[in-house]
């Protein structure tokens, strides 16, 4: 018998679900076409467990990147992650023994759905916790689902990749839809164009994300000393 | 060849810090910084600001000249229709499902039937 409070959590990731077995199957075809192992892509979603994080490290492998590289782009990729810890900071006080695996499992995903909580469930530690296994539990399946599907062949998924493209256009318009200013995209077109047209291809993400960080200090500095103009 | 030595598993347990790392620094570091004007200022706009940033670059191969990719089928076409397709179709029905879906669908079925210019 599955208890009320798993059937509860379980209710509250089925959309995640939904979105993360055919992109996490989409990952282990993708993984098992560049030749990695099932298990080397099983220990990808367990131990890395980033959507976005992941189809990078292939593709850095690929390219034969170096272990620097590889680390300052996963860090440069993954830096909004450490945005949603800061407006988590109270929400994971006197969680104890779960707070390491709350923290480990704080996906894009996982945050959105920690995040609009109503009620009790805001201060629930064990909610969150299930919440989170769970996330995790359906990105992997989705993954050892993938390498079966591309190990067997059962069908051709040339272009298959495109889903990663199609997930950060489907988050760029939520985020647009949440925010309503225009700022932070303008800075992404300039800092984005910028370095495709610029930089060298291995430094084009690092130098984007890096400017718009530099323009929004700049932006932070100009409207402290103009506080009426920003005010929300 | 030992596990710490093989460049598959080094990449791994690189990337897995690496992950970790990010999502640990604000409870390690910021936890007294938490309510700084700053740290509020940048955890409100550089999402949105990654997120295009990640859009422009998973499209990148639209440009020529690209010897290093994320994006393996290359064709340029295909990708800005596809990524079009993505984008009304989530202003229209906003299922984030439905959208990756019926994009990658989408892009799956034009390069494997080479539609290029």
């Amino acid at each position: 018998m599955i208890s009320q409070a798993w059937r509860e959590a379980g209710l509250q990731t089925l959309p995640v679900m939904f979105g993360y077995l055919p992109l996490g199957a989409a990952f282990g075809i993708l993984a098992v076409e560049m030749e990695i192992p099932w298990y080397a892509a099983m220990a990808m979603s367990l131990l890395i467990y980033a959507g976005a994080g992941q189809f990078l490290a292939i593709a850095l492998l690929a390219s034969g990147a170096g272990m620097i590289e590889v680390t300052v782009a996963t860090l440069m990729l993954n830096s909004r992650h450490v945005f949603y810890g800061l407006s988590l900071l109270k929400r994971f006080q006197g969680a104890s023994w779960r707070k390491p695996y709350l923290i480990f499992a704080l996906t894009d995903e996982t945050y959105s759905l920690l995040t609009s909580q109503s009620g009790s469930n805001v201060t629930n530690h064990a909610l969150a916790f299930r919440i989170s296994l769970l996330n995790q539990l359906w990105w992997v399946l989705g993954t050892l689902l993938g390498a079966a599907i591309g190990s067997a062949k059962l069908f051709d998924s040339q272009g298959i990749e495109f889903a990663l493209t199609a997930l950060f256009i489907v988050l760029t318009l939520e985020q647009a839809r949440r925010l309503r200013q225009a700022l932070p995209f303008i800075i992404a077109l300039g800092t984005g164009f910028g370095a495709l047209l610029w930089l060298p291809e291995q430094h084009l993400l690092l130098g984007a994300i890096g400017s718009a960080s530099l323009l929004l200090l700049v932006h932070y500095h100009l409207a402290s000393r103009r506080p009426h103009e920003h005010a929300n | 060849m030992s596990m710490l030595t093989d460049p598959l598993w080094l990449l791994i347990i690189t990337c897995a810090l690496a992950t970790f790392a990010t999502r640990a620094l604000p409870f390690v570091a910021f936890s007294e910084q938490a309510e700084h004007p700053l740290v509020l200022h940048l955890g409100r706009y550089l999402p949105p600001a990654v997120m295009m940033i990640l859009v422009i670059y998973a499209l990148r191969d639209f440009r020529p000249l690209v010897d290093w990719q994320l994006n393996m089928g290359e064709t340029g076409l295909p990708m800005f229709l596809a990524a079009g397709f993505v984008a009304i179709l989530h202003l229209w029905r906003r299922n984030a499902l439905l959208s990756i879906m019926s994009g990658t669908g989408a892009y799956m079925t034009m390069v494997q039937l080479s539609w290029t210019v």
